[in-house]
This record gives structure tokens, sequence and C-alpha cells, in this order.
């Protein structure tokens, strides 16, 4: 039994409710669905496994001493791999300050609240850790299958990547707290978080398009130029690199740093965690006058009052707003790509239908979400005298109308290029933000509108389904674009993932 | 009662309305509010009041029994049902991102409003409630007395003849809970009807018409506060028993008998 109030009584604290929220989560308060959840698991890592062994299997004799380009290669994919890391510890830092759940108890306790903090800060590097490793799993145990144990060596350069990188979060969003304050630093810190996360494979990508006319990253890493331009081949740039290719001392290296990193990083921020925690909780919204000083009420049938509220509340919702439209931001080299090759035939134009469809489902998702499940006043919805069936039709309209909005300035762009992909682009972008949608409303389950982040964890099944669905109805399109008829097998695979949506729909009579 | 209370429609009736989660909520439970009515239903936490409220305005489905509103079968056909009805919880169900001009709006396009009746209404609401100086801002900012009258004035707006509200006065400042009091004892003047469930025995007191009683799911008693000061064999005087002293009573003698 540890003494209450230390590092070691916090940290066994947080690993308990970490680990009853993941097994909740997991397996949705079931205990019946552990089996099903543990077959479930291992079949995905197989699957996760032999596609890892479709792409690294010819790697894993590489040499000990690689070459510049290899090791640009491997630089660039760790570091689009650790700017991921860095997002996702950003928002989890960022949630910390702003969760309030048990905040006000710790706060309100004679205990030094650096503690509790430090454990926190300590739990979320566990997390991103965790998170990062499952996600290399499959490609280091079969580079290591294959090439030997050294391969193995890349857990740890791993672990090294997720202690920086939560140690530059916490520094990163403390620093934004002092600099713009608890009331701006929630949007921005999720805004910057969403532009690290995107932005270097934005970056390369446009460098892609720009070079190669294609959206192929590693085609920009591999190049000439690039690699010439980068630092020599003794650089300790490269350490994180060769970690990640098994080299023991860089290894040694990368760890070091990383825990060093993390130590200093949590020795600044615990301190002052306590007092930007009680700065969020006092932050109250401003006072908001509307500019329309709506002199008359407008006339308009209950599914045209239900759609308007829909746009108006994500309208107002900045947050909201930001965290729904941020996957917009992979739309930018497609776009690029669009206006790049814009009056030229050519294939570039079918590599946009499949991102274009992807898009959509997934865009669509979040904002059937918020319509269906994050209905802020769901009982003065549900006792108003309307059937269920306009209710959900005025939502499911207000979800396309957005989706509308978005898309169809590429489509008319894409379908003056080529008529073909603008039509197919345009019915998959239909077929794939109904389909989201359809998921959404098979899995609806009442939260706040302020959950949003969480949504994927309310069901497993669905937000695997909306993916899965997203890209097969992508792939589907693509296909259709060259006009073969093998579209129609991930179609078939698409069809398949909405039976089983519906099969396992919990509100099924 | 009098001839003419009893002379007056039927504005809500359940019949051996039963519920059932893990144990029975409700159990066989019988009501009948005649319309301009103020009924307060109290009853001891868990004892089925909220379950019975949320039946009747349709966000429970009953496992058996029946509820007419207005005479309008509500399980049969819960639309025209829900015409009639307003809800309010102790959560007040407003957006945050509406302004209070907004939300009456929106609620009164719900209910299928004219647009100009609707405003005026919702002018004189806020009025009332004195929102006046908050009409135009977003309810964001505002606190719980103020979001709770804001839910109030939503379920006035559309004008149901049946207000059913599930502990309003929650968290409500005494100046705020006397505005609510006082909206609410106009409209049953006006001829409305009220269903309420409260644990602040002082309003039941002073607002109900009649007091129902329920335990355990049951309606173990009802009427006005002198018929339940008999049947729970307390008597009124200058100092006499206190609406709180004859639920007590009530409860005792129902936990006895069980």
């Amino acid at each position: 039994m540890r003494a209450p109030g230390t590092m070691a009584w916090f940290a066994r604290h947080e690993l308990r409710l970490a680990w009853r929220d993941w097994v909740a989560m997991m397996t949705a308060g079931g205990r019946t669905r552990v089996r099903t959840l543990v077959l479930a698991v291992l079949a995905l890592a197989v699957f996760m496994h032999l596609v890892a062994f479709s792409m690294v299997a010819r790697f894993a004799t590489a040499a000990l001493a690689p070459d510049k380009t290899t090791l640009v290669v491997v630089a660039g994919s760790a570091l689009l791999s650790w700017s991921l890391m860095l997002s996702q510890a950003m928002e989890s830092v960022t949630r910390a300050f702003y969760t309030r759940s048990d905040l006000d108890l710790l706060l309100s306790s004679p205990i030094a609240a650096a503690k509790a903090f430090s454990v926190r800060v300590a739990a979320i590097a566990v997390s991103v850790t965790s998170m990062a490793a499952l996600l290399a799993a499959p490609f280091i145990n079969v580079l290591a299958a294959l090439g030997g144990p050294r391969w193995l060596l890349a857990y740890v350069a791993v672990v090294a990547m997720a202690a920086a990188a939560v140690a530059l979060a916490a520094l990163m969003t403390t620093a934004l707290f002092r600099m713009i304050g608890p009331k701006r630093t929630r949007l921005m810190a999720q805004i910057v978080a969403a532009v690290i996360g995107a932005g270097f494979v934005i970056g390369l990508q446009l460098a892609a398009i720009m070079s190669h006319g294609t959206l192929s990253r590693l085609a920009v890493l591999a190049s000439e130029p690039f690699v010439a331009v980068a630092p020599d081949i003794g650089s300790p740039v490269w350490w994180p690199a060769r970690a990640l290719l098994g080299n023991p001392a860089a290894v040694v290296g990368v760890l070091a740093a990383g825990v060093l990193l993390l130590g200093f990083s949590i020795m600044i921020v615990a301190p002052r965690f306590a007092d930007c925690a009680i700065a969020a909780a006092g932050t109250v919204p401003a006072r908001t006058r509307q500019r329309r000083r709506a002199s008359s009420f407008r006339s308009a049938s209950p599914d045209t009052v239900l759609r308007r509220k829909e746009w108006t509340l994500l309208r107002r919702d900045p947050w909201l707003l930001s965290q729904t439209l941020m996957q917009l931001l992979y739309l930018l080299p497609p776009a690029f790509l669009l206006w790049h090759g814009f009056g030229e035939q050519g294939t570039s134009q079918i590599l946009l239908v499949p991102v274009l469809v992807m898009a959509a489902g997934q865009l669509a998702g979040g904002l059937a979400w918020l319509a269906i499940s994050g209905e802020d006043a769901p009982e003065l919805v549900a006792t108003a005298p309307l059937t269920a069936g306009t209710i959900l039709r005025a939502k499911v309209a207000a979800v396309m109308g957005c989706i509308l909005l978005v898309f169809a300035p590429f489509i008319a762009a894409l379908a003056l290029i080529s008529p073909l992909c603008g039509l197919v682009a345009g019915i998959g972008i239909a077929v794939a933000a109904a389909s989201a949608t359809e998921i959404q409303l098979c899995f609806r389950a009442q939260a706040k509108r302020s959950h949003f982040r969480r949504r994927q964890t309310s069901s497993r099944v669905a937000t695997f389904a909306e993916a899965f669905v997203s890209i097969a109805w992508a792939a589907t399109a693509a296909l259709a674009a060259t006009g073969t008829s093998l579209a129609a097998m991930p179609g078939v695979v698409a069809v398949g993932i909405l039976a089983g949506a519906h099969l396992f729909n919990p509100h099924k009579a | 009662m009098s001839m003419s209370c009893c002379d007056r429609p039927l504005a809500l009736e359940l019949r051996g309305l039963r519920k059932s989660f893990e144990r029975p909520a409700v159990d066989g439970l019988d009501l009948a509010l005649r319309a301009g009515e103020f009924y307060t239903l109290l009853g001891p936490n868990g004892a089925g009041k909220t379950t019975t409220l949320r039946m009747v305005v349709g966000l429970l489905r009953p496992d058996a029994g029946s509820i007419s509103v207005l005479g309008v079968d509500a399980l049969a056909n819960p639309v025209a049902a829900k015409q009639a009805m307003a809800w309010v919880s102790d959560e007040p169900m407003i957006y945050d991102k509406l302004t209070p001009f907004e939300y009456l709006e929106f609620v009164a396009g719900l209910w299928g409003i004219d647009a100009a009746v609707a405003q005026a209404r919702a002018r004189d609401l806020i009025d009332w409630l004195s929102l006046t100086p908050h009409a135009h801002q977003r309810c964001e900012s505002f606190s719980k007395g103020m979001r709770q009258k804001v839910a109030l004035a939503g379920a006035l707006v559309h004008e149901p003849k049946l207000i059913v509200l599930d502990e309003p006065f929650t968290g409500l400042d005494a100046g705020s809970a006397r505005q609510v009091k006082t909206v609410l004892r106009e409209h049953v003047r006006a001829g409305r009807t009220v269903i309420m469930t409260t644990h602040i025995l002082e309003v039941a007191e002073r607002m109900a018409d009649r007091i129902g009683v329920i335990a355990r799911g049951r309606l173990i008693a009802q009427g006005t506060l002198d018929e339940l000061r008999r049947q729970a064999g307390t008597q009124a005087g200058s100092d006499g028993p206190s609406l709180e002293d004859t639920f007590l009573a009530l409860l005792a003698d129902e936990a006895s008998a069980a």
C-alpha cells in the first residue's frame, strides 16, 4: 500500500482510471464483449502484420550503415509520425487543462498540485507512447522476424520520440497559456496541433506536386535535389533515423535526449499547471451580442427551422467549426494539384477523386455526429410535435447541405477538366457522405456537442465502420474514374460494411 | 372540489401506467387532472415522479397503461398530444450559441406557430421574465436561473394547454423563483393546466390546487392540502402540521403498510 499523496499513489490512481476507461471504451461497458474484443484485436493484428509485411519485408536486411537517401526517407517518415505524436500530445495536454472531471477535487485538496500534474503529464507520455508503439508494432515485428532482433530497438526509439513529443507539447501549451491567456488557448492549441499534424504531410505533398506532379511524399524525400541539400551522413540529425534502423548507440542517444527533455518539461510545467487549470476554470464566455438584432421572427416549416438551427450552431462555434473543418486541410494538396494541372489532360484529376470522396465521408461523419448525437436540447426536440422521421430527415439534410457547400466547387472544377471524373466524384461524395451519416444514425448516442473530440471513443464499431466505408467508396470512385469494372469490388465491400453496421445497430428493434 | 371544477374537461388522464427498469419505477398509476388545475406531484427520491412525467411527454414508452392528453391518446397519436404540451426539466434545455430571442423563434418554429403571433408572445414572455436586457445575448454566459427562465419561456411560447415541469425551481434564486411562479400562476388562471414535481414543499403548499403523493411508483394519496391532512390523520391549526409533517406521515404510513 503506497502512502496517499505520493507520486506513486497518484500514478496508481491514474493508471486505474485509464485502464477502466480503456476497458469500458473497448467493450462498451459489456463484460460479455471481452472475448469478442480479444478476437477482433487478434484479427486486426494479423491483418496489420500482413499489410506491414507487404510494405517493409524487403527492407528487413538493410545494412546498419545506411546510405544518405535511406536516412532521408526514414527520417522524413519519422518526422511525419513524430508530428502526429506532437499533435496528439498537444491535444491531450490542452484537455488536461480544460476538462474539469476531477480537477476541482485535486485542486481543492491539501496536496501539492505539481505532484498530481507531474503524474498526469507522465500519463500523457505513456498514452502517446502506447498509441505510437501500437501503430509501429506490425512493422517492427515483421522487420525483427525477418531481419533479426536488432530491429526491436526501434521500439525504444519510438518511446524516445513520444517522450520528446509530449515534452514539447507541454512546453508549447503552457507557453500559449502565458502568451494569449486561457480563453484563447483552447482554440489556438487545437489549431496549432492540427497544423502540426497536417502541415508536414501537406508540405511534402505540395512539394511533390510542384516537382513531380503527384501526391507522393516519398518521391520528394528520395529525390536527388532533396538528398543533396540534406545534412552530411555523420550529422546527429540522423540519430532518430539510425535508432529506428536499430543502431544501438543512436538508440541510447535518442532515448537519453527524449527522457531528459520530458523530465525537464515536467519540472518546468508541473508547478504552473495548477495556475493554468485554475485560469481555464475561470474563463466565462464573453457576453456575445448578436449583430442581427432579430426584430422579427421568420416563418418557416419545422424542418427548415431545425436545419437552420444546426447551421447557426456550427457557424457560431469556432472551436467546433475548426474541429470539423480541420480535416479539410488535407484537401489543400488536391486543390493545389487541381490548380496545377488545370487545363491539362492527365492522370492527376483521377488522383483527386478518391481524396475528395474520402474527405467527404469523414466530414459527413463528424457533422452527422454533431447534428444527430450532439443535440444539446434532445428533450426539447423529442417533445416537439414532430415525428422522429421528420427530425432525422431535417438533420441529415443539414449535414448534406454542408457537404454540398464544401465540395461543389471541387466537383465543378473537376468536371471542367474531365466530365467523367467530375461525375464520378460527385456521385462518390454523395454516396460516401450518405453512408457515413447512415452509420452515425445507426450508432447514435446522446452526448454533448463539446464532447465532439471523444466521439470516436463512444463506439469503436462506428468509428471503424465510418473509416472503412469511406475508404471503400474512395477506392470505388478511383477505379470508376479509370473506367474499370473492378470498381464494383470495393463498392460491394462498402455495401457489406453498411449491412454490418445495420446488423450491429444498437437501436434495431 | 366544486362542481364547476369537475365539469371541466380532463387535461391529463393516466390509467394503469407501468414502467419497469431493473425494478418497477411506476406501478399501475392512475391520475386525472382537470383543465385549469395546478397539480403537484411529491415523493421521495426514486418514487417514480420523473419517470411518470417523462412518459406523459413522450420521452419514455410505458410498459403498460394509457395516457390521454386533452382527449388525445398520447401513445397512439404522440404528435397531436405533443402539440398541446410543453416540458421543462430541472436541466434547462437550451442552446448556448443562440440568444433567447432566437431560441424562442426556434421553439415556435418547431410547434408550427405563426411567426408574427410567436414574436408577440416571445416579447411578452421575455418581458415578464425580466430577460429583456439579455434578449439578444447568447445564452452561453447565462446563469442557471437565467437559463431556466429561457427554457420556461420556450415552453410557454407556443401556449401549451398542459405544462409539465420536473423540478423547475432547482437552482433558482428567490427572485427568479418568484418570477417563474408568477408566470405559471398566470397561465393556470388563463385556463391552462400545470403538473409539476418538486422537493420544495413550500412551493407545493402555496401553488398547488391538488397535491399527489407518490411512493414506489404508486399514488398513495392525493387531494387538497386539507384532504391530505385528513388522510394522514394530522390536523391543521394555527401552528398545525405543515405539508412537510403531512407528507412524512403519509410516507411513514405507506412504509409500515408495505
